[in-house]
């Protein structure tokens, strides 16, 4: 498919030295592409770039081939939603949506079909009348998607929209906006730092740190295979151990396991917590001791206290009683991702959720 | 008295807290009203004992009255929207840009009130005598913008301060050009502010005195300036009148901007940021 949205060689830097550098994302017509990182990692300076309500001093944004580089938002292709403060209090929801419409000096029969027809899309026929402060913040961010979307854009740009709203709210506007995006055939730029939301809708994933792109693939891939350290810290869960890489071994602790991208020296192995799992034979296997079990609904996660560090273990919740406190098992992965270097350490707020 | 034993204490102290509140505060203006539609109204008698409208057809009938209520209401009206002309771009200025100084030039409008007001207006009519602009309209006009300036740029600039930069940007991004979206978004949104503002300037413009009589003698008499000699040649009853004229537009505008004249407006326009 084509490509609809084209960043390439954005740089942008404040005087406070943080900002972009170097930032290339292509985005094909009809994609849902998220921006994800911690806060200040850049992700927004990107999307405000395109919507143009950011000048980068170095690099091109084309949409659709076009250059919007030097064009104000206003004349963009372009609609962005807010993460709140969308809406304009003193007018109603219909003066809200047919805004851009009267500016455009639409006759008062086709907005108002219009209006009526981006209300239906999310869901809220019939309040067309009522001002914004009368309706609750999930409705108000969905009259603010209705509204980017009776501007027709090229592009949608989304900056954090629903991290406002509570986490039940957010995932069901997160599967709404998902559906109405393929229904649509819409082309959309999200900008988000929970990384759950961004595994859940994306057709693919820019994971962003320290202004610059980690890695760039679809959910799946970034799940299975992180490209660097950060993008394994930073998304889903994940046990992270010592090793060591020598020549086609990789050894952690008393396992070994083969060395896949042919590293050497002492490496950081990560493993996620489904892919730890009870060693078979007698006498193999690191051993460790159960000091706590959680069930957490579909599954149940399992503590171990292990001479390489604490393990945490994902179960199949029927086997949870196979599981006592302080008992001695033995354990082995079955999957690893080793990297260069040591572990570093992230605020609590940026692993988010 | 049952019904009063049933009561709280602190509910009873209340109630004399009000009582005491709504004397101080209603009891002259009753006594005002009362004076002025009196006809006779001598010791020891607790009413007037005789009611009449004859003070009212002296004031109103004197043309140099009138001609002043005239003068007093187009210089209110001159100023404010002269003060709305200057001050709502500094306001929105103010809220908007961050420059360097910018809070020791929002402290400097606290100046013009921080000292006596006639050593002020002296050392301007100083300043006027040179430029001629004593005893003209121009002048007064200049004099009432002084007071004004301050609640005309701290009130509106709180107002604006408000408006969301994501109200703004989402309206440009809707295709309004920067000066639409002022137009359509930001001015109404800070339009209580602004309302509030603007009475404020109209009221405290109907009411100054001091400069008006420094600067505007002997040719320009405002309502506030004429109601010194009235009272010093008249009879009480004739200044009685005239207050509930002077009283008269501050109630109905009070009255008509209600909705927006709250504490929240004026307290965000006091708060320094």
């Amino acid at each position: 498919m084509s490509i609809q949205l084209s960043i390439t060689n954005v740089t942008k830097l404040y005087p406070t030295g943080e900002g972009v550098k170097d930032i290339n994302i292509d985005v094909r017509h009809g994609e849902l592409v998220t921006l994800l990182g911690p806060s200040g990692c850049g992700k927004t300076t990107v999307l405000r770039s395109a919507g143009g309500f950011i000048d980068p001093d170095e690099g091109e944004i084309t949409i659709t081939g076009e250059s919007v580089v030097n064009i104000p938002p206003e004349k963009r292709p372009t609609a962005m939603v807010f993460q709140s403060y969308n809406l304009w209090p003193h007018m109603t929801v219909e003066d809200n949506l047919a805004f851009s419409l009267k500016l455009k000096k639409m006759k008062k029969r086709e907005w108002k079909e219009k209006v009526c027809w981006a209300l239906a899309l999310v869901q809220l026929s019939g309040t067309e009348k009522k001002h914004p402060s009368e309706l609750s913040g999930g409705q108000q961010q969905r009259i603010a998607l209705a509204r980017a979307l009776l501007l027709q854009p090229k592009v949608l740009l989304l900056d954090e929209p629903f991290s406002a709203l509570d986490a039940k709210l957010r995932l069901e506007l997160r599967e709404q906006v998902r559906e109405i995006q393929a229904r649509e055939q819409l082309t959309m730029l999200f900008v988000t730092h929970d990384q759950e939301e961004a595994l859940s809708i994306s057709d693919r994933i820019v994971v962003m740190n320290k202004g610059k792109i980690e890695q760039m693939a679809t959910p799946q891939h970034i799940y299975n295979d992180p490209a660097s350290l950060f993008v394994a810290q930073f998304i889903g869960r994940m046990n992270f151990l010592k090793g060591e890489a020598a020549g086609n071994a990789l050894t952690i602790g008393p396992l070994s396991l083969p060395n896949v991208k042919h590293l050497s020296g002492e490496v950081t192995v990560g493993v996620r917590p489904e892919d730890v799992v009870i060693a078979n034979g007698k006498g193999q296997g690191i051993p460790a001791k159960v000091t706590k079990v959680m069930m957490l609904g579909h599954y149940a996660e399992v503590t171990l206290h292990t001479f390489l560090g604490v393990l945490k273990m994902f179960i199949d919740r029927n086997d949870i009683d196979h599981y006592q406190l302080n008992m001695g098992i033995a354990v082995t992965f079955t999957k690893v991702k080793s990297f260069n270097g040591q572990q570093v350490q992230m605020k609590k707020e940026e692993i988010s959720l | 008295m049952w019904y009063f034993k049933a009561l709280p204490t602190s509910k009873i102290i209340q109630f004399i807290c009000l009582s005491v509140f709504l004397i101080f505060f209603f009891g002259p203006l009753l006594n005002l009203l009362l004076l002025a539609f009196s006809g006779e109204w001598q010791y020891p008698h607790r009413l007037p004992t005789s009611w009449s409208l004859e003070w009212w057809s002296f004031v109103l009938q004197d043309q140099s009255i009138t001609r002043a209520m005239g003068l007093s209401f187009l210089i209110a009206t001159i100023v404010t929207l002269l003060s709305l002309i200057i001050c709502l771009p500094a306001a929105y200025t103010f809220a908007r840009i961050q420059f360097p100084m910018r809070r020791f030039f929002l402290f400097s409008y606290l100046l013009t009130n921080a000292f006596p007001k006639m050593g002020l207006y002296v050392a301007i009519a100083v300043l006027f005598y040179r430029l001629g602009l004593m005893n003209t309209f121009v002048g007064i006009v200049l004099i009432h913008i002084i007071n004004t300036l301050m609640f005309m740029t701290w009130i509106p600039s709180a107002a604006f301060a408000n408006v969301h930069q994501s109200q703004e940007e989402s309206a440009r991004d809707a295709g309004a050009s920067p000066f639409q979206v002022f137009w359509h978004i930001t001015l109404p949104m800070a339009k209580p502010g602004i309302i509030v503002a603007s009475v404020f300037t109209f009221l405290s413009s109907l009411d100054e005195a001091q400069g008006t009589f420094l600067v505007g003698i002997p040719d320009y008499r405002t309502m506030p300036v004429i109601m010194y000699s009235i009272i010093v040649d008249y009879p009480s009853t004739a200044g009685a009148v005239f207050s509930v004229i002077l009283t008269a537009p501050t109630i109905i505008l009070l009255l008509v901007a209600r909705k927006f004249v709250g504490g929240d407006a004026l307290a965000a326009g006091f708060k320094m940021k």
